[in-house]
């Protein structure tokens, strides 16, 4: 009888090395003349054990890491795949079932059930483990219910705005047009993001079915995934997900048989952060520079070729198949004050165990960076997080107590965005932290509004001058007045959130700009 | 370092027939120009100058309108690069783990700045903001293979090999 293995094809894990663990045990495998089936699933996120190997049992899963192809025959000699064996079990990589791990017994995963589960191509997997539930469900629903159900559960935008995705949906159902779009927002560009970028890896059908309930609900027949250039391996599942999606009548003219149709692909933006903006996206869609458009017209009114278009990040339509499934009581049961259902939080930086924590609202960022985090990479205390990509403020340890709640960050002048929490160590300087949110504000501009454009540039000249130690509190003085024509005078979040991450830095930190104190 | 520009398409034999075969492909589709110009640097690593008349026509647009979405893009080339592309990330998390040393570290091993290609026309470097490896930072991509918790010793490494292989060939 072959012995079930799974190996990671999630890119994080081939970053370590996942491929050349596969080839090993393949290899090792065949010298012994022991049967092995490998399979390629997602990642379960849990980075620091990457590559986490896992043999089937009639138990469950049973789990190694991090090994390294090194590790292989190491491995073979104590008989893993045995995992009865005592050798086997006194493995310094075997972590005992990997289910019962307490990183990932005590997560809450809801759109990332199957995630490091199944195999992300494999559609008979996706079925197998509650996949097209959703839609079956939708296909009995009329449009404006499933939409009613969208906004019952409370979901919010995840790529960072935090707009009820019900309500937006409802803007584009309610408007009369030939031609309507569903348009995935997957230009994960947050330093510390990779939510979407695990999703279409790991689980591309729940985000393609996310998107088809969204075109039956709205009335749409074309939807576009707009990934970014630095995600080839995400292109390549996305587009074999999809294929097979067509062929097993998922996607196409009549979806399942039914009158619906929805047709998909994926489109590849090309390396700017900006198009990560929702106007600036459609702009590269139609094929032009991504310059941010005015608002109003809304996109849901006139979005793409200016038809009406539903804009989703990748995490918001991929939750939607689960409340579809589940009914939206049961993912509204998540969660705290308005922020409803779950977050996919993604701990990053020097931190010592990064990865993928989905949860409730209302952890505490301390409980995520030392409970689930385990501290920094580094062993140093840790100085300062940065939440929300490179447009979120910088909260420092007094902070940290803060439930992850859109209007707790809200009020303590800080962002949820997407998710994502990246970590420093006391050895990082936030002056020069500072600087970058201007330089990196600066090099992805659309140019398009002068604030961000020319603000951004005087920004990082003004840093310099701070850092050098040229008339520190005058030039401070220049930088909040800066932030603020920048925060009310941009077009969009790019140049209106660059002060975040700057002014926190000057409020939080005010001795590494060499000021006694904030008040300057 | 290389910096003359040379439009090395022109004289690459069957690249006019190939240009015509990619436009008509694409021409028809919604929003055609970014597939097109992907569709063209996958098969040339870069965009030369001299096929924008012949899109712009296609398309119906401006020889300035295709060089200003060539050129507003990071990841559309304009030169071709060297036989590898070696993209480090300068992000917030890789910071956190140390990716000035990383850069720094390339730039010398490569004596070259960013944007640049090494002697040898082996690597091309280039700064990228975020490879969604976060959680195992610093990140760099050698062409489209991705690497994590990179040291200096992983990255001289990379190097090597990617200057042995081409050496070999």
């Amino acid at each position: 009888m072959s012995t079930i293995v799974y190996i990671p094809r999630d890119s994080s894990a081939l970053s370590v090395g996942a491929e050349k663990v596969a080839n090993a045990i393949s290899q090792e495998a065949a010298k012994r003349g022991i049967a092995v089936t490998i399979v390629r699933n997602g990642s379960r996120g849990l980075y620091w054990l990457e590559t986490m190997v896992e043999v089937s049992t009639d138990k469950g899963r049973v789990a190694y890491g991090p090994v390294k192809a090194a590790d292989v025959s190491g491995l073979f000699k104590a008989d893993f795949l045995n995992t009865e064996a005592a050798s086997a079990k006194a493995h310094r990589l075997n972590l005992g079932l990997t289910e019962e791990l307490a990183w990932l017994k005590q997560q809450q995963r809801l759109t990332f059930a199957r995630v490091g589960i199944t195999d992300p191509v494999s559609l008979e997997d996706y079925l197998a483990h509650d996949g097209y539930q959703g839609l079956k469900n939708a296909l009995e629903l009329s449009a404006a219910d499933i939409v009613k159900t969208v906004t019952d559960s409370g979901l919010r935008g995840r790529g960072g705005a935090a707009f009820p995705t019900g309500i937006k949906w409802n803007t584009v159902l309610g408007c009369a047009a030939d031609q309507k779009y569903i348009v995935c927002n997957a230009d994960e560009g947050d330093s510390g993001t990779y939510s979407d970028r695990m999703i279409m890896e790991n689980d591309p059908y729940v985000l393609i079915e996310g998107m088809t309930i969204a075109g039956i609900a709205v009335g749409a027949t074309q939807g576009y995934i707009y990934l970014r250039s630095e995600y080839p391996h995400a292109l390549v599942v996305l587009n074999e997900a999809i294929a097979k999606a067509e062929q097993a009548g998922y996607l196409g003219d009549n979806i399942l048989g039914s009158s619906y149709g929805f047709n998909l692909e994926v489109r590849r933006a090309a390396g700017a952060y900006v198009c990560g903006e929702e106007t600036s996206l459609l702009e590269s869609l139609e094929g032009k520079r991504g310059l941010v458009r005015f608002k109003p017209p809304l996109p849901a009114i006139e979005g793409l070729f200016g038809k009406p278009t539903v804009v989703n990040n990748v995490i918001s339509l991929a939750t939607v198949p689960i409340i579809l499934h589940k009914g939206a009581q049961y993912y509204a049961d998540y969660g705290m004050g308005r922020s409803r259902g779950t977050l996919p939080i993604q701990l990053a930086g020097n931190i010592k165990q990064g990865g993928l924590v989905e949860l409730a609202f209302g952890i505490t960022l301390r409980e995520l960076l030392y409970d689930y985090g385990g501290g920094s990479a580094s062993g140093r205390p840790i100085k300062a997080v940065q939440v929300g990509g490179p447009l979120g403020a910088f909260l420092p340890e007094s902070q940290f107590d803060t439930p992850l709640d859109y209007e707790a960050f809200s009020a303590i002048w800080a962002v949820l965005g997407h998710g994502g929490i990246v970590a420093f160590d006391d050895t990082v300087d936030m002056a020069k932290m500072a600087r970058y949110a201007f330089e990196f504000c600066a090099i992805e501009s659309c140019g398009k509004c002068t604030p961000c454009r020319i603000g951004s540039t005087r920004g990082v000249e003004v840093m310099d001058k701070i850092i050098a130690g040229t008339d520190r509190v005058k030039n401070i003085k220049l930088v909040r007045d800066l932030s603020d024509t920048m925060l009310n005078g941009s077009l969009c979040a790019l140049g209106g959130m660059t002060p975040y991450p700057v002014l926190s830095a000057i409020n939080h930190f005010p001795a590494d700009f060499n000021i006694k104190d904030a008040a300057v | 370092m290389q910096d003359t520009f040379i439009d090395q398409a022109s004289v690459q034999a069957g690249w006019t027939e190939k240009l015509d075969q990619l436009i008509a492909h694409y021409k028809s589709l919604p929003g055609a120009l970014l597939p097109l110009l992907h569709a063209i640097q996958d098969e040339l690593s870069y965009i030369p100058e001299s096929a924008y008349p012949k899109i712009a026509r296609a398309l119906s647009l401006s020889v300035a309108e295709v060089h200003g979405v060539v050129s507003f893009y990071h990841h559309f080339k304009t030169h071709k690069p060297g036989r590898h592309v070696l993209q480090i990330c300068r992000a917030e998390s890789c910071q956190a783990m140390g990716s000035e040393g990383l850069e720094a570290h390339a730039k010398q091993c490569l004596s070259i700045d960013y944007h640049q290609t090494s002697q040898d026309q082996a690597i091309t470097l280039e700064p990228v903001y975020c490879l969604g490896n976060c959680a195992l930072s610093p990140a760099v991509m050698m062409d489209e293979e991705i690497f994590g918790r990179v040291s200096k010793a992983d990255l001289e490494a990379l190097i090597h090999d990617a200057k042995k292989a081409e050496a070999q060939v």
